[in-house]
């Protein structure tokens, strides 16, 4: 008698009360305390479904960074709710707001109701080309993420670049080309910049070290690249660097070169493997990991920006 | 000598275990966030800490051993640190 059943209904129970507890609560920091609690259950999940790959991003971004965004927009939203006055939504505005809800919520129990019994799967397709273009890679899933579905993930990337952008565009039209203002205000605790100057350089060699591995066994570029992010996130929040300007010319750079790098090396297969986005077997791997490693700088960049905010009205002296 | 080892792993495990669960009781049952944190900052310290140590048997190499033995120092770091904050957070009363 295995006791792993137990732990996976357990975990199952778990995972409902604390997703029902994110949404039932009403004060917003414990919402995004229960939140993250929630990521990191999830992350047992997929460990449990014997994919290490989603559990090691859920746990760094579905948790870790979603939960600094969360934070930090949570922070941001208590001066606003001080200055405005809110007016109480209408009686019609509200039962159009639960309609909508409604519907949408019927719209998916619906689309989940008429889904086929035997699930439509590219996984067969997936594994071909897993085992064909990233055969030099011991990681089946980083070979179907920069190989099989390699539009999809560039995609992604420029998706996270976009984000960036509207982010920087809240800011006041006097406000462009600053810095984002100082993630903490206040001068940071002996204890914050003693756990950046310890945890940061470790930190950094762990996410190289896991977008590295990333080829052979569970890790890759968006694990690596959001410890990275996670590492300058820290750094900036015990005032050992300050955030860049956005105008700066090595910040745009780094926040485009993941996806530029790959449209131009998938653009390369065109003329060497005969077609858009497909490498020739021998070189796939050094051309993936040639990706990779710009896609890692993308993702570091980008995501401690989406944190960082919109840039500040009065440039940092 | 297999035995030995074995034994060792057990009692280390457990006992871990054990401080996990007095870690998690007294978060219950403290009655304020300071003495809150003192449990759980120091429970699961020494707890993560014996599991390691039970743990480390059955790793396959030196480097596996290290490697689980630096998650165990990040997790002393990084938690005796937060716990500082969180406790000068409270002191200063701001939440």
């Amino acid at each position: 008698m295995s006791v792993l059943p137990f732990i996976d209904i357990g975990l199952s129970i778990l995972v409902v009360t604390v997703a029902a507890s994110t949404i039932f609560m009403q004060e917003l920091f414990a919402a995004v305390v229960s939140y993250v609690a929630y990521g990191l259950l999830l992350a047992f999940v997929w460990i449990r479904l014997y994919a290490p790959d989603v559990a090691l991003t859920e746990a760094a971004i579905g948790s870790g960074v979603t939960g600094v965004l969360l934070i930090t927009a949570g922070k941001r939203l208590v001066p606003l709710s001080r200055t405005t006055t809110e007016a109480e939504p209408t009686l019609t505005l509200r039962v159009f707001a639960g309609t909508f809800a409604a519907l949408v919520a019927c719209a998916l129990g619906a689309a989940i109701l008429v889904l086929p019994d035997e699930p439509p799967s590219l996984a067969p397709e997936a594994a071909v080309a897993a085992s064909g273009a990233g055969a030099g890679l011991g990681n089946p899933i980083t070979a179907v993420l920069i190989s099989y579905r390699s539009f999809d993930t560039m995609l992604e990337k420029i998706v996270l670049i976009l984000a960036v952008v509207a982010v920087w565009s809240i800011g006041t039209d006097g406000a462009w080309g600053n810095a984002p203002a100082q993630l903490r205000q206040a001068r940071p605790h002996p204890e914050m910049v003693f756990l950046a100057q310890v945890l940061v350089p470790i930190g950094t060699l762990i996410g190289i070290h896991i977008f590295w591995v990333g080829a052979d066994a569970p890790g890759g570029a968006f694990q690596g690249g959001a410890l990275l992010a996670a590492m300058w996130m820290m750094a900036m929040m015990a005032h050992l660097t300050e955030p860049p300007r956005i105008d700066v010319r090595w910040l745009r750079l780094a926040l485009v070169a993941g996806p530029a790098v790959f449209l131009i090396v998938g653009l390369a297969g065109v003329f060497m493997a005969g077609s858009f986005f497909a490498y020739p077997p021998s070189l796939a791997k050094p051309i993936i990991l040639f990706i990779e490693t710009f896609m890692v700088l993308s993702i570091a960049a980008a995501l401690p920006m989406l944190v960082a905010g919109p840039p500040n009205e009065r440039p940092v002296p | 000598m297999t035995f030995l080892v074995d034994l060792f792993r057990i009692v280390a495990i457990v006992v871990g275990t054990f401080f996990f669960v007095a870690g998690t009781v007294g978060l219950l049952r403290f009655p304020d966030s300071l003495t809150r944190l003192h449990a759980l900052a120091k429970a699961d310290n020494i707890g993560l800490g014996l599991v390691v140590l039970g743990l480390l048997p059955l790793t396959e190499n030196v480097l596996a051993a290290f490697k689980v033995i630096l998650i165990w120092a990040l997790v002393l770091v990084s938690g005796g640190s937060t716990a500082q904050l969180i406790g000068r957070a409270l002191r200063s009363g701001r939440r």
